[in-house]
């Protein structure tokens, strides 16, 4: 099993920290993992990608250019990453801000209103935690449990407290698609 | 148990973890990206507490090399980190270590150049780790960590070489093994030393008289050119002795390659994953990577050199382990290069493009 994601949007979405969690999951999974971010110096604003790799045998290159899984969060990254999603690999994209939909065919596209949904949840800081919600239904790489153990490895301890928010968000990220 | 534990972390965390299992004595640095986690992680971690480490934030790249000299010069295991403008502004005190014969550690995790350039990864600081740096005739020990296991492990092991000859060694690492978060199994822990130990292990130590007639004096001063002369030779020949028994690389597919890829750090992941694809669709392609840049593996490549048609280099910069790689090989068979620069990281699909570009197949 090997699963090459990027995650691209812009800084201060949760971008990073996506990905942090889900390569910590794949760490609880016993999965071999590498995490490399892309971004500028800004903390905020500014375009920020990560790309991460979940694999049962050792990783060769951590900066790839083709990836099996691509979740976007605005239209510079969907301009940029739509051609390098792998033939039959998904795309799956907030409409949210999105002038021009994706096109291709032979690849499969998914629309997760999150922003709608972080709206709903009256929090949209669970924005990143919904995409990976629907990340983990269309793409079942690790299972839900491991991602709630991942969390608990990147959350600091008195942030714990927002464990069960977190679990709500991705769940309501699986019933979005 | 602990001490097997896998974890995930950055290689500029395992450093930091890494340096105080190996019971290094005092860190000096100053944050600058893409290499500041380095002196974050270990301020969290407060080894003061524990081991007793010293871990400052100085004033200035200059300050903390300046620091590193003077600990350096009492026996102390000390070592500092920055990335390439930083770096650039500590050459004048890595010239003086190497001239006063102390061990230090100095990691480099090299940023897009020349000047301020970018936070993005390079491996421009080539030329500067490897052929000096500083002014005079010097050499420091060159580790180039490929994952982050390495950069954990080389801190230990940078020590310990430039303990062993009285070098000064280098980490030069690039942002990608930096910034990147993989698996690590940190390093066993090593107490640090006794001042007895170090007074044992350390004769030239500047610690006082211990017992015998006269202090110890650490300088790189010497005004009489006959005995300047005299360091230089014995410095050289310690380099020659370092040339002969600290050669480290590592091969992949080598074995019927036609065609030999040279790289190192990070990029030479990125190149394996190449050359995985290129074998995919019948291209003999080995890949050779230096561990240490300093000793080169010249024979190594020599010897690779007689067996393959061509040679590409692969590095994020204008082409500077190129020479490095003619020297060992001559004018024998084509030896090119494809590099990206100013914080460009090529993929493995840029780096087969230029192989076929360059040797037409």
């Amino acid at each position: 099993m090997k699963e090459e994601i990027v995650i691209a949007g812009f800084g201060g979405q949760g971008v990073l920290s996506m990905g942090k969690i889900l390569a910590y999951a794949g760490l609880m999974n016993d999965l071999e993992v590498t995490w490399m971010p892309a971004y500028g110096p800004e903390q905020r604003g500014g375009t920020a990608n990560v790309t991460v790799i979940l694999s049962d045998a050792p990783i060769s290159s951590p900066v790839l250019d083709k990836y099996d899984t691509a979740v976007i969060l605005n239209q510079q990254s969907l301009d940029k990453f739509e051609s390098k999603v792998k033939p039959g690999g998904t795309l799956i994209y907030d409409p949210y801000g999105i002038h021009h939909a994706p096109t291709r065919t032979d690849i499969k596209v998914v629309a997760v209103d999150a922003m709608d949904a972080a709206l709903k949840m009256n929090n949209t800081k669970t924005y990143n935690m919904i995409l990976l919600g629907a990340l983990l239904k269309q793409r079942p790489i690790v299972p839900t449990e491991a991602v709630i153990k991942g969390l608990r490895k990147t959350l600091p301890e008195r942030h714990h407290h927002l464990i069960p928010l977190n679990e709500e968000a991705i769940k309501a990220g699986m019933a979005l698609c | 148990m602990e001490q097997e534990e896998i974890k995930l972390m950055k290689g500029n965390e395992a450093i930091a973890h890494a340096a105080i299992r190996a019971g290094i004595d005092g860190y000096f640095g100053y944050p600058i990206t893409p290499q500041s986690e380095v002196l974050e992680t270990l301020e969290e971690l407060m080894p003061w507490e524990t081991t007793g480490m010293v871990v400052l934030q100085a004033e200035s790249e200059v300050a903390a090399i300046n620091m590193v000299y003077g600990g350096a010069a009492t026996g102390k295991a000390v070592m500092t980190s920055s990335s390439s403008p930083g770096v650039s502004l500590k050459q004048e005190g890595i010239s003086y270590i190497a001239a006063a014969e102390l061990p230090a550690l100095i990691v480099n995790v090299m940023r897009g150049g020349p000047g301020l350039g970018t936070i993005q990864p390079s491996q421009a600081d080539y030329f500067q780790a490897t052929k000096g740096g500083g002014h005079g005739d010097y050499r420091l020990i060159v580790l180039s960590p490929a994952t982050v296991q390495e950069m954990a492990d080389f801190v230990g092991l940078g020590m310990d070489l430039s303990f062993k000859y009285r070098v000064p060694s280098m980490i030069l690492a690039d942002g990608v093994v930096g910034q990147m978060m993989e698996k690590v199994v940190l390093p066993p822990v090593r107490p640090r030393r006794t001042e007895a130990e170090i007074a044992e292990q350390c004769p030239w130590a500047a610690t006082g008289k211990n017992g015998r007639s006269h202090r110890n004096v650490v300088t790189s001063l010497e005004m009489e050119p006959d005995k300047m002369e005299k360091n230089n030779e014995r410095l050289q020949e310690r380099y020659r002795e370092i040339e002969a028994n600290e050669v480290r690389y590592q091969e992949y597919f080598t074995e019927d390659a036609e065609y030999l890829i040279v790289a190192f750090g990070s990029v030479a992941r990125i190149c394996l994953k190449a050359i995985e694809d290129a074998r995919a669709e019948g291209l003999k392609i080995g890949l050779i990577r230096p561990i240490t840049l300093w000793p080169f593996p010249t024979e190594e490549i020599a010897r690779l050199g007689k067996q393959v048609k061509g040679i590409l280099t692969v590095e994020l910069n204008a082409g500077q382990m190129i020479e490095d790689v003619r020297l060992a090989v001559g004018n024998e068979l084509p030896v090119h290069h494809f590099g990206r620069m100013g914080g460009i990281v090529p993929n493995p699909n840029e780096v087969i493009d230029a192989l076929k570009k360059h040797f037409k197949i």
